[in-house]
């Protein structure tokens, strides 16, 4: 039933009902752990999740080698990766959208300038606004409620440059994006030896960035004194990076499976679906780098 | 593929079909309804009289709060959706939804999500009564630990909005059948496509926000606090961001359903097709850059002020196209008044009330008294209450004898629907003259200027909660002992690819697709 | 809506009717085609169905009238927003402070500040006693105002968001913590003007009640005065030393007023909101660190600093009572001086 005019409606599934409860088992356990009633349900809850994506994720791949998917159907699933993408997009608006507005308008009013209120000072007399925030407005007015990082990780100058971690992550990740891309063009040729190895190439890449990062988090916590408590410089820093960092290994481990994947001699010229999904991700997760080194690092 | 439903409870939990399951977003929904509406009842009891007389402030802040989280993420929003599953498909000629397994996790996802939510009644510290808006920092250094639960419970009740509007929207972009060109397309699946990116828009939005709350909470950020550098307001401004768009997630759809039913009981075609598309994407466009109209007491600059005072103000125009469009339509129809129409019409009389108290909110300066006061709440359940919800009943009448094969009492649906109408306008007009002579809301206690009218409103509440265990009664009586229908088109005048299959529709319909010319 | 008794808020009332007559007009128009049709064009009548279902010239009519009816509107909004964000030149700065469920008055420049509470009784929220004429709208102590002065209203919190309301002044401006927003009122006639909280703040958020007492300007200038004597004799009497008996009665009085709310008046807290202390090893344990958490609050909690809010006297009677009520028996006292030395070492 692979013909344009009869689409394929899967059979009932037991799937979907349990990664729905290991959701409300995760999102229950998360609450419990949280206030502090033990990370148990938690556990449960992300391995039933884990076991059920997998087998989900094989039926999948199954049926798309048994020839059940029509081409109506890759394009449902086509529609659902974009528009999938779109509201990660989204959600990194957010955090972008809260940098911009601390940085130009909140805390530009917490020092007194902008156009707000001129008596600020009778609740920070002594808070002076910069960025990156350094000194947060509790530790002017003399609390040890927040306290500014010890040092922040903007642009060191020309002369550290070759020493600043976030220059070389955006390389790596930049040439990943490109390797990635050459493997796509192989597999279009059906280069199946050349796209294996581009594709190693960039799911190393990935791995590459991901233990920078975590240096530059190792050195910040340790060193830096720049940790999520730092006031809104930490805050911001380590929520925008984080969840880019949690998105990079998603897209790491996407890429590792179509790597196994290719090596496994699936995809062909015409139906690669599932590496051109996970490619497509990657790229974004790129794009958001992009961003954050333009917005977190470089313009501060 | 021609294999019927699978047999006994195994048929709902591991269902891939787009009617079993938008039958169970249709209940699930209702059930919602009829618990967010208890939250209500003891709301409007306790205010029926000044002092506190059944409940603590405490557990009124927590009945307040859950009634409106409830409301719109438990019972209006995935009515709409089971609506989008049950007819979407039938509308354009396809098999079923695009995703048809990821459309029983996003129902699912559901009431493990408010089951979480709803336990948080049952636990120390209570509810969430920060209100539905959830304005930091109330909702964050001085909430209960609960705060928690309803954080992450939020968070996969959004997942699942997300992965129902994108299997929406692949749905309508992909599966329509040969010849059912865009603009052919029903105007419910033109609301529904659009509400489905909207979705796709907000969603991560909320998501977004409550994650930051999440880490104020726990793991000392300072987004919503200035003592770190962050913002109180920079909450409502994300918050609204989402919130906005959020109230046209809920009425578009609303939109489309009165587009189907008026034409149908006109037994004329729906005026201005191609311009109500064109108004609905204009709401939609205008819902992304009014959302600060919520904040005109915070103290924004004024700049911003007048800004967003104009850009809402715009929103009445498209708004009006539509209004104007359905009475066009109904002018020169011939005309009959069956239950759905009645509610229709109802929709659009109420509705317009709504927007013109909108309006009035929109103007900044006037709002400075409005906003937070009783006004409001009574602007906002013109547009929810006699919008979305009228104009749910209304799709459940106008549809059900397809989805049933039994015809609903004409009767009983008449009388329901006068109680219905009676009852809402009296418990929600009062709302608007207790909020212009100056009652805050969310009060657990008034003092005693606002007696009078919290009573007549009361008891409207009372007789219009009574007119839903009415709708329930029908409905439940239709489904069981409804006089039997088998005709394709239950109406002379209806439209459309749903009324040219079996009644009641069968399990699975147009696995061959139509020719639509 | 009340018309007021300031500029602003008078012209808010006609913005608002204008607004309403609006709407009013257009949906005679509205609703009468409408009905018109429901009447006239009813198949019952046996009215047979036109078929027109389209008109650009008719869809762009409706959509510019309305476009012209709001540019109408915008001119008077515009006009009135400006002015009423014009809190320029004022002649008298007042600080109002939102607290958990309290305002708190500071004349700027003048060294007078004060609390103002609900002081309608517990009993009669509960209906055990009736309920007088300013039901929930009586504060121990009104704001004091002049009339004919342009007053800058300078507004923040020390907890949650809080949003003062007075419809008479038209002031409506929200009190957000770590903020300061400005806006202003000049009131014509004296009176007694009373309004509320209007922004979700808590259990208490509709136990918080604003009162404006509008006097002449010379009457304004008495009261300052007296205030200002007052508030010497409360720094006078910080000096003093007490027993503990009176400690207690202060105590019991002042923590009924200032704790009550979250702590209970039986110390048991609410569990999983609000902490009890009876037993508690805060209030059991030493004296500096119990004096610490309740004049500088607990910061990432609901418990706030109360050293800005409470006078010396209280702050000692409260602590002292803190440790000796519920079965409590630490024994020992604070006094207003030692809180005032706790103050001045840090
Ligand atoms: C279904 C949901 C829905 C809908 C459709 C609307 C529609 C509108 N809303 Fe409403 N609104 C809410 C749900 C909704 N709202 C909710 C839930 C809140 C409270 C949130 C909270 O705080 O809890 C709220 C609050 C709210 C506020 C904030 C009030 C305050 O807190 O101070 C404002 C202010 O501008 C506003 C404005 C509008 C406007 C201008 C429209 C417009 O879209 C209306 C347009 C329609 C018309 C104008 C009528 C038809 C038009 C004509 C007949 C044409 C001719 C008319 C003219 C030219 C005037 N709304
Ligand atoms: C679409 C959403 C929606 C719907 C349908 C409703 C429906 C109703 N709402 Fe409300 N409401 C909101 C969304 C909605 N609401 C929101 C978002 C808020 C703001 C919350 C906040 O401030 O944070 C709010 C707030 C709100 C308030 C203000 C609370 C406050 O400020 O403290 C009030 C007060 O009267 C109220 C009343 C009602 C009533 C009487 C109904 C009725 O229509 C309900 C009718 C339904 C039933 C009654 C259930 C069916 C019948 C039974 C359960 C049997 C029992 C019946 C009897 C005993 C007669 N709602
Ligand atoms: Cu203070 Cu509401
Ligand atoms: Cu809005």
């Amino acid at each position: 039933m692979a013909t344009d005019s009869n689409y394929y409606v899967p059979e009932e599934s037991r799937l979907p009902v349990l990664t729905a409860m290991s959701l409300g088992l995760m999102a229950l356990g998360s609450g419990l752990w949280l206030n502090d009633g033990g990370s148990g349900v938690l556990l449960v809850g992300t391995a039933v999740l884990v076991s059920v994506m997998y087998i989900w994720f094989r039926t999948v791949i199954r049926e798309n080698i048994a020839g059940m998917n029509s081409d109506q159907l890759k394009r449902s699933y086509v529609w659902g990766m974009s528009w999938f993408i779109f509201s990660e997009v989204m959600f990194f608006a957010v955090f972008f959208g809260a940098l911009f507005y601390i940085r130009t308008l909140a805390l530009p009013w917490l020092g007194g300038e902008g156009d707000k209120s001129d008596m600020i000072h009778l609740v920070w007399p002594e808070f002076t606004a910069q960025w990156p925030l350094m000194e947060t407005p509790a530790q002017a007015a003399g609390s040890d409620e927040f306290v500014g990082p010890g040092q922040n990780l903007s642009f060191p100058g020309w002369d550290k440059l070759m020493g600043w971690l976030p220059l070389w992550n955006t390389i790596v990740l930049l040439t990943s994006s490109v390797t990635c891309h050459f493997a796509h063009h192989a597999m279009k040729h059906d280069d199946r030896k050349k796209f294996n190895i581009w594709l190693g190439v960039t799911v190393l890449l990935g791995f590459i960035f991901l233990v920078l990062q975590y240096e530059e988090y190792h050195h910040a916590y340790t060193e830096m004194g720049l940790t999520l408590e730092s006031g809104i410089y930490g805050s911001t820093f380590f929520m925008l990076t984080g969840f880019h960092g949690f998105h990079v290994t998603m897209g790491t481990f996407m890429l590792l499976i179509q790597l196994i994947r290719g090596l496994k001699g699936h995809f062909s010229s015409d139906d690669q679906f599932g590496f051109e999904a996970s490619s497509w991700y990657w790229h974004f997760v790129d794009v958001v780098w992009v961003g954050l080194f333009l917005f977190v690092y470089v313009l501060a | 593929m021609a294999h019927g439903p699978a047999k006994g409870i195994g048929r709902w939990l591991f269902a891939t079909n787009h009617k079993d399951i938008g039958t169970m977003y249709l209940w699930f929904s209702f059930a919602m309804f009829i618990l967010g509406g208890s939250f209500a009842m003891i709301i409007r009891a306790e205010l029926f009289a000044p002092g506190m007389q059944l409940v603590k402030p405490e557990f009124f802040n927590q009945m307040t709060t859950m009634h409106g989280l409830v409301m719109v993420f438990g019972a209006i929003m995935p009515s709409f959706v089971g609506l989008a599953n049950w007819m979407i498909p039938l509308q354009i000629g396809a098999p079923d939804m695009a995703l048809p397994r990821m459309n029983n996790l996003s129902f699912w996802i559901l009431p493990f999500g408010f089951a979480l939510l709803a336990s948080t009644l049952f636990m120390e510290g209570g509810a969430p009564n920060f209100g539905w808006t959830f304005y930091a920092p109330l909702s964050t250094t001085y909430a209960p630990d609960t705060v928690n639960f309803f954080i992450f419970g939020v968070h996969i009740i959004g997942a699942s909005s997300i992965m129902g509007a994108i299997n929406i929207i692949a749905t309508v972009l992909n599966l329509r059948a040969p010849g059912m060109t865009m603009m052919k397309l029903p105007l419910f699946v033109w609301t529904w496509l659009i509400t489905a990116f909207l979705l796709v828009a907000v969603m991560p939005v909320l998501a977004g926000v409550v994650t930051m709350m999440l880490m104020d909470i726990n793991f000392g950020t300072s987004f919503f606090d200035a003592a770190g550098g962050g913002d109180p307001v920079l909450f409502q401004h994300i918050f609204w961001f989402f919130g906005h768009p959020e109230v046209y997630i809920i009425i578009l759809p609303a939109f489309g359903v009165v587009s189907a039913i008026i034409p149908a009981f006109s037994r004329k075609p729906l005026f201005g097709y191609s311009s109500m598309v064109y108004a609905t994407s204009a709401i939609a466009f205008l819902s992304f850059i009014v959302w600060a109209h919520h904040m005109f007491t915070t103290g924004m600059p004024i700049a911003g002020e007048l800004y967003f005072m104009y850009a809402t103000m715009l929103i009445a125009v498209p708004t009006g196209v539509k209004v104007f469009n359905w009475i066009a339509t109904m002018f020169q129809g011939s005309l009959s008044f069956e239950t759905p129409m009645l509610f229709a019409i109802a929709f659009v009389i109420l509705f317009t009330f709504g927007g013109f108290t909108g309006l009035m909110l929109a103007v900044a300066p006037a709002d400075i008294q409005y906003h937070d006061s009783y006004f409001v709440v009574g602007h906002f359940h013109y547009v929810m209450v006699a919008g979305a919800v009228f104009s749910m009943t209304a799709a459940v009448y106008y549809w059900l004898p397809k989805w049933s094969g039994r015809m609903y009492d004409e009767t009983m649906g008449k009388v329901q629907f006068w109680v219905a109408f009676i009852g809402f306008n009296i418990a929600f007009i009062p709302q608007h003259f207790l909020g212009l002579a100056g009652m805050p809301r969310r009060y657990a206690d008034y003092a005693l200027q606002f007696t009078d009218w919290n009573m007549v409103s009361s008891i409207g509440a009372f007789m219009y909660g009574a007119a839903q265990l009415m709708f329930l009664y029908n409905v439940i009586r239709t489904i069981v002992a409804g006089e039997p229908t088998n005709v394709e088109k239950t109406w002379e005048g209806a439209e459309g690819l749903e009324w040219t299959v079996a009644t009641p529709a069968p399990f699975h319909t147009f696995s061959t697709p139509p020719e639509v010319k | 809506m009340p018309q007021g008794v300031t500029g602003v808020s008078n012209d808010i009332y006609d913005l608002h009717m204008t607004v309403v007559w609006i709407c009013v007009w257009i949906s005679v128009v509205v609703y009468g085609v409408m009905f018109y049709s429901m009447f006239a064009h009813r198949k019952s009548k046996g009215y047979k169905a036109a078929n027109f279902h389209e008109s650009t010239t008719v869809e762009l009519l409706w959509t510019i009238l309305p476009v012209l009816i709001l540019v109408w509107v915008a001119f008077p909004s515009t006009k009135s927003l400006i002015e009423l964000y014009d809190t320029s030149e004022a002649d008298i700065d007042i600080k109002v402070t939102g607290y958990q469920w309290k305002w708190q008055y500071e004349y700027l420049g003048e060294g007078v500040e004060f609390m103002s509470e609900l002081t309608t009784s517990e009993s009669s929220i509960y209906n055990e006693s009736p309920k007088t004429e300013y039901y929930l709208t009586e504060v121990n102590e009104p704001l004091v105002l002049p009339i004919g002065k342009k007053i800058r209203f300078l507004l923040t919190a020390k907890d949650v968001i809080h949003a003062w309301w007075v419809p008479d002044l038209g002031v409506k401006r929200d009190a957000v913590p770590g903020f300061i927003n400005e806006t202003w009122a000049k009131i014509d006639e004296p009176g007694i003007y009373r309004g509320f909280c209007a922004e979700l703040c808590g259990k208490g958020h509709a136990f918080m009640p604003v009162v404006v007492n509008a006097v002449t300007e010379d009457e304004y200038q008495k009261w300052l005065a007296d205030k200002k004597v007052a508030a010497a004799a409360e720094r006078e009497m910080a000096k003093q030393t007490f027993t503990l008996e009176q400690l207690m009665v202060k105590g019991e009085a002042a923590y009924n007023r200032s704790c009550a709310a979250c702590h209970m008046a039986n110390g048991e807290g609410i569990p999983g909101a609000f902490p009890g202390l009876k037993g508690s090893a805060i209030a059991l344990g030493p004296v500096d660190k119990h004096l610490d958490s309740v004049v500088n609050g607990v910061s990432g909690t609901a418990m706030q600093a109360f050293g800005g809010q409470l006078s010396e006297v209280d702050l000692a009677a409260i602590i002292t009572y803190e440790r000796n009520a519920w079965g409590n028996d630490v024994g020992d006292m604070v006094q207003p001086l030692d809180v005032l030395k706790f103050k001045q070492g840090q």
